[in-house]
Order: C-alpha cells, then structure tokens, then sequence
C-alpha cells in the first residue's frame, strides 16, 4: 500500500517535472517553426509607370484598389522579412508563390535576355581605358542584375526591364535636376508649338557624351528664331546638369535618353 | 463575303493577341525650368591707349569701353530677362577675354553667357566689335562691327543690347529707341506741360516745346521720327502734328470743333483720332498724303482712344454705347463692331501690342486703377499692376514692355502729388521707374530707330 503511494507520487512527480520541463520546449519549438512567408519585392514602377491615355481614369482606380491588398508587397525590403516571427502567411501570399513558380517555368529565355545583356553592355564599355568609375559601377550592376534575376522573376519584373521606363521617383528626380538647370527664355511666345526634343547618349556615371536636337533642321529655318532660342537653352541645361542624376542601376535602359523640353506650361501661367 | 469578314476577324484577333514589345526610347517631358534670369558677363570692351585718350578729348569719358560695356549691361538688367554678373568676379582681362575666352573662368562664376569686345579709333570713327559667346558650349554664337561717329557712343551701346537681346530670346529688343512724353512741372494747378524726348533709358533728355500751350497724348509714328499730339492751341484742343529732326508743326485736318486722341496707323501714312461735335465724339481717319478725311464709326454715344492692329485690318477703340466705357474691336472700315472686354469696372486706353497678339488697356474698378492685358478676343484678361492713379499704356516695339505713368495723391494742402513714368512687362513682375529730370505723364515708345 505504501508502496504503491510511493511509486504513484514519485510518477506523478516525474510525470510534473517532465511536463514542468518540456511544456516549454514544446511551445518553443512551435515558434522556431515559422512559416515561410515570401514577401516580395515589387519595384515601385510598375505602379507608377501608368502609360498615359484617356483610359488613365480607369487604370488608376484599378490601381487604388489593389493598393488595399499591395500594402505587404511594397513596404518591407528584404532584411526586415526574417526578424517577422508573428506574421501569418496570408492567403495571397500563397497565391503569389503558385504565380511565382509558373512564371519560372514561362519565362526561361527571358533571364537569358538579361545576361546577354549585361554582358553586351560590357563589351562596348570595355574600351573606355579612362573610365574606372565606370567600370567600378558595372560591378555593382552585374551584382544587381544578378540578385534580380535570381529572386524576382515575377511578370512584372520582367516587364519592368523590357518596358524601359524609369520609375516616378527615378524620372522625378532627373526632372527636379534638369527644372533647376533650365533657364527658361522668357521671351518667348505661348502661343506656339515649340516643342524641343534632345536625344542623349549618357555613360554610366550620368555625363553626356554626345546631345542631339531631334529636328535640328527646323534651328537653321527662317522665322524660327523662337525654336532656336528655346533648344540652345535646352542644350544648355544639360550641359549645366551635367552629371545627369540617373538611376544607379539599369544603365542599359537609359543610356539613351530623350528629354522632351516644352516651356508652354511656365510661358502661360 | 461572309467568310471574307470572318477571316478578317481572325486575323485580327490573332494579331491584337501577339504581344507587341515595345523597345521605345526613354521619354521623360521637362515642362518646368527657373524663371531667374539668365546669368551672364558684360566684360568692359577692350580699348588700346592711344584709342583711349582720343575718346577722351572727344567725349570726355576716360574709358569709352566701360562706358559702352555698362550701357550694355543696364539695358539687359531692366529688361529683366538677364542677370548681368558682377564685373569683380571676373577672372579674365577684358583685352585675352576678347581674343580667346578661357570658358572655364567664366563658367566657374556661373555665367552662360558672355560678351566681349574692341573699341577702336580709326579714322576719326569710333569702331566698335563685340563677340558672343555661348559659355557652355564654349562656342561663339554672334560677331558683329560697327563703325559710326564717335558721338553715336551710346546708340552703339543700345544696338549692342538689340542684338544680344535678339539672339538670345528669339524676339527683337527694344533698347535703340526713345520715349516721347509730356514733361510737367509746377503745381498740379498751375502746371507747366511741354513735350519732352529722351533715350529709352533716360538719357539725351530734351524739350521739344516751350511749355506756352498745354499738350496731351504724344505718339510716335511706327516708321519715321514724326510725333502727334494733342495741344490747345489758343484754347481750342487740336491734333498736331511734329517732325522731331526738323521741329516743323502743323495741324491735322481743318476739323470744325475738337479732335483729340490721335495716334499713327502701323504703316505710318494716316493718323486715326477722335472728333467730338455737339456731344458726341465719332473716329475718323485723315490720309497724311492727299488729305482725305474718313469717318469710321457712326453711333450716338462716345466713341474715343482708337488703335491700330498691328496689320492695320482692325481698330480697337473705347466706347460707352453698352452704358459703360468698354472696350471694342472693328474692321478698319468700321463694320463688324464687337465687344471685346466683359470684366467688371469700366476699361479703357486701348492698345494694340506690336506684336498684333495682346491688347494693353487701363482698367479702373472700384476706386483702383489697374494696367492689364487681354488677347484680342477679349479672352485672358491679366491685370499687370494696381495703383491709386495710372494710366496711358505704351508698348515697347517688341510687345514685350508696357510704359505708363502714375500719379500720386494730393495730401489736403495740395501738395505730394508727382507723376511718374513706370515700366512693366508682360511677367507682371519686372516693374521699373523710368528716370526723368521732371514729372512725366503720357509717355510714347518709338520703334527701333536701327532696323
């Protein structure tokens, strides 16, 4: 009898002790488990690059409403993503990852289009003996272009690269750079159609190697003394911006630039 | 046929399927730049010794090429368009900057563009060079010479300032012209008016009349040095009629009453003005050559301050047939009437810019008294300046810059009143005094007098 209590208390004991002990392991172990949550990384301009059209209306509420479900996609860059034990994989994320993985298996040349164009790119750059700036900044792009295609091969990526915009803030911030540059000709008429447009051949580092008037053969053309005013204060606003603040990765989609200098909207307010 | 349209279709749907790259150029529209004037370096033309101490006996400036170089760089500051930078900062010397400038210097005091020059004695002839340079581009974007006698320092100055102004706005300048105005001095009431002339920048200020009859509204002929005015000749106002080389005088057409607001049709061959008769003023043309007096408008209100379109196919003029002055558009034959300004207050002194797109017009609503613009449709109304008391717009040649004058309160004694010569242009923000020894009222702009 007195046995049996023994033995009954000394389990229950042990029984206590090892629930006391491992409960906590236990639930441990549940939170050293975390779920996988793939969070993306979307370059913002996809959803800034909205072509311009009558139909922009439409495009932009469309935009609004997937901005209630975009919010996980957007914010976090990548280092926050592996200190989130708490976050609960959401059922878009799953859908996502089904996305994901078919583009992988849609899209195989594309990443291929990617590589051959860096490697064209360095091609050409590679008789630039004076340019090691440059050539230090290829480095990097080879690096992210690298990082791209391993981690984001989503549609729009991919989209993103072919489509060669630059995102708002890239575009806002050359526009910013070249607005401060510009004097513009006060002078000049609102009433007219001057529109200027300069093609540029950048390097790199964002200086102008070579700057082009598209119609140049209207400068030289009687009575267009207006034009002519108006693209040589263009010129010069490059020539002051230099160097032009471009986006540091990326070089292949804009080492061709067209800037689009049109005055009318400052002549008539 | 069916079948045709369905293949169409098909087609159609196949080819709008297949996804079309688009390798496009990057595009990016730059609509906004600074307005600050463009900054650029008047360097003092360079002048050898000998050439120096000529110039110095003749006009009795030590240095005729600082002279001629800071008449250049007072234009293009009032203009409002260039920002001429300060001559301490200059790194190079005015004699190596005109051979060969070094674009670096000037591009480190952040001017873009610069101008040197040569003056030289040659002949008993002031010979003037001057060069612009497009500092960015390092390139040279202007080179003229100009001979000329010596006494003719400052008109070299102001065509100069042209042809910088011309070359870098794409407009033509304004700067080698004069201003005719009605000179005042005295107590408002017994003041003194005489017609006075001087250099758009205050300069060679002259009297053309004594000051025995009072004159109003001068206006320049757009295409020789004639003036016509209004003057009450033995008390009975009358258009007049000046030739300023020769200071003849005669008066316009034998009207039997009084003719007033006279003004030079675009090519300079009729005077168009305002007669009033039993109360009732019409618009009437006289041909200068043969004489010939036309009526142009024919309606029982007042009808007053006509002004040429530029091509000389329409009149603007002031008229109350609405109740109120407002301001109306005709052909020049007088048909085809049309109310042109709908704001509130009542309008007048109409003019039609130069340029044929704008019409300046002196507006007083509620007491004030505005200068503004309209298109000639009467759309765009822009009120430039508001004061107590202006009037009488007179446009640059160029239909860039509007002159006019303002008067200033009499306190309860009589005194502090003044009227001044202003200037604006079309920004609205560029407003200047004109310097004049006296009060001044009722100022004209001429042409350019080099074309």
């Amino acid at each position: 009898m007195n046995r049996s209590l023994i033995t009954s208390s000394v389990l229950h004991i042990l029984v206590i002790f090892i629930t006391a002990m491992s409960l906590p392991f236990l639930s441990k172990k549940v939170i050293d488990l975390p779920p996988i949550v793939s969070i993306e990384l979307i370059q913002i301009t996809e959803k800034t690059n909205i072509p311009f059209a009558p139909k922009a209306k439409k495009i932009i509420e469309e935009a609004k409403e997937k901005e209630k479900k975009l919010v996980s996609e957007q914010a976090p860059p990548k280092k926050v993503k592996k200190k989130k034990p708490d976050s609960v994989p959401m059922p878009e994320d799953k859908v996502k990852k089904v996305e994901k993985i078919k583009d992988d298996k849609q899209n195989p040349e594309k990443i291929d289009n990617e590589v051959k164009q860096v490697s064209e790119f360095e091609k050409d750059e590679l008789f630039d003996p004076n340019n090691i700036a440059a050539l230090i900044d290829k480095s990097k792009e080879e690096t992210t272009t690298v990082n791209n295609k391993r981690d984001d091969v989503t549609q729009d990526q991919v989209k993103n690269f072919e489509n060669s915009g630059l995102s708002l803030s890239e575009e806002d911030a050359l526009k910013a750079q070249i607005f401060g540059c510009w004097s513009i000709p006060l002078g000049l008429p609102y009433n007219e159609n001057l529109l200027v447009r300069i093609k540029l051949n950048l390097k790199p580092d964002g200086s102008v190697v070579k700057s082009e008037i598209l119609d140049h053969a209207r400068m030289n053309r009687p009575g267009q003394g207006f034009y002519k005013v108006l693209a040589e204060s263009a010129l010069r606003a490059v020539k002051l911006c230099q160097p032009l603040r471009v986006p540091s990765t990326g070089y292949e989609r804009w080492k061709e630039l067209q800037l689009n200098f049109d005055a009318r909207e400052m002549l008539e307010g | 046929m069916n079948n045709y349209i369905n293949k169409f279709f098909i087609t159609f749907l196949i080819i709008s399927l297949i996804p079309t790259k688009s390798f496009g150029l990057i595009e990016v529209d730059i609509t906004r730049g600074n307005l600050n004037p463009l900054p650029l370096a008047v360097s003092p033309l360079s002048i050898e010794e000998k050439s120096r101490k000529s110039f110095q006996e003749l006009i009795k400036k030590e240095n005729i090429g600082i002279e001629i170089s800071s008449i250049v760089e007072n234009n293009l500051r009032t203009s409002g368009l260039f920002n001429p930078l300060n001559k301490d900062a200059f790194l190079q010397s005015p004699d190596i900057a005109n051979l060969k400038p070094r674009f670096e210097d000037w591009n480190l005091i952040k001017a873009q563009a610069l101008i040197t020059g040569k003056v030289s004695y040659t002949d008993e002839k002031l010979r003037v060079e001057f060069r612009l340079w497009d500092v960015l581009a390092g390139k040279e974007m202007m080179a003229l010479a100009f001979t000329t006698v010596p006494n003719n320092w400052r008109r070299v100055g102001h065509i100069i300032s042209d042809k910088v102004y011309e070359r870098l706005t794409g407009e033509k300048g304004y700067f080698d012209t004069r201003i005719i105005y009605v000179a005042e001095e005295g107590p408002k009431t017994k003041r003194i008016k005489k017609l006075a002339i001087m250099d758009q920048d205050g300069a060679n200020n002259k009297f053309l009349t004594l000051g025995n009859e009072l004159v109003l509204t001068p206006r320049f002929n757009p295409t020789s040095q004639m003036v016509t005015y209004l003057s009450y000749f033995r008390n009975l106002p009358r258009v007049y009629l000046l030739d300023i080389e020769t200071g003849t005088q005669e008066v316009v057409g034998d009207f039997p009453g009084m003719t007033f607001a006279p003004r030079f049709s675009p090519n300079g061959k009729k005077i168009i003005m305002s007669f009033a008769k039993d109360g009732n003023s019409e618009i009437y043309t006289m041909d200068l050559e043969n004489r010939i007096v036309e009526k142009i408008t024919n309606h029982p209100s007042i009808d007053t301050s006509p002004s040429y379109s530029p091509d000389g196919k329409y009149i603007c003029f002031n008229s109350d047939r609405s109740g109120y002055q407002q301001i109306y558009v005709m052909k020049s034959d007088g048909s085809n009437v049309k109310r042109i300004s709908f704001g509130k207050g009542i309008y007048g002194t109409p003019v039609w810019s130069p340029r044929g797109d704008l019409i300046a017009f002196t507006k007083l609503h509620k007491g004030k008294f505005y200068i503004g613009v309209m298109r000639t449709d009467g759309s765009g109304e822009r009120l430039l300046t508001e004061n107590f008391y202006q009037e009488a717009p007179s446009w640059s040649p160029n239909g860039r810059v509007l002159v006019f004058y303002r008067e200033t309160k009499t306190d309860s004694k009589g005194k502090g009143f003044s009227a001044k010569l202003w200037s604006i242009d079309l920004t609205g923000y560029n407003e200047r005094r004109l310097k004049t020894p006296t009060d001044g009222s009722d100022p004209s702009w001429s042409s350019l007098l080099s074309k």
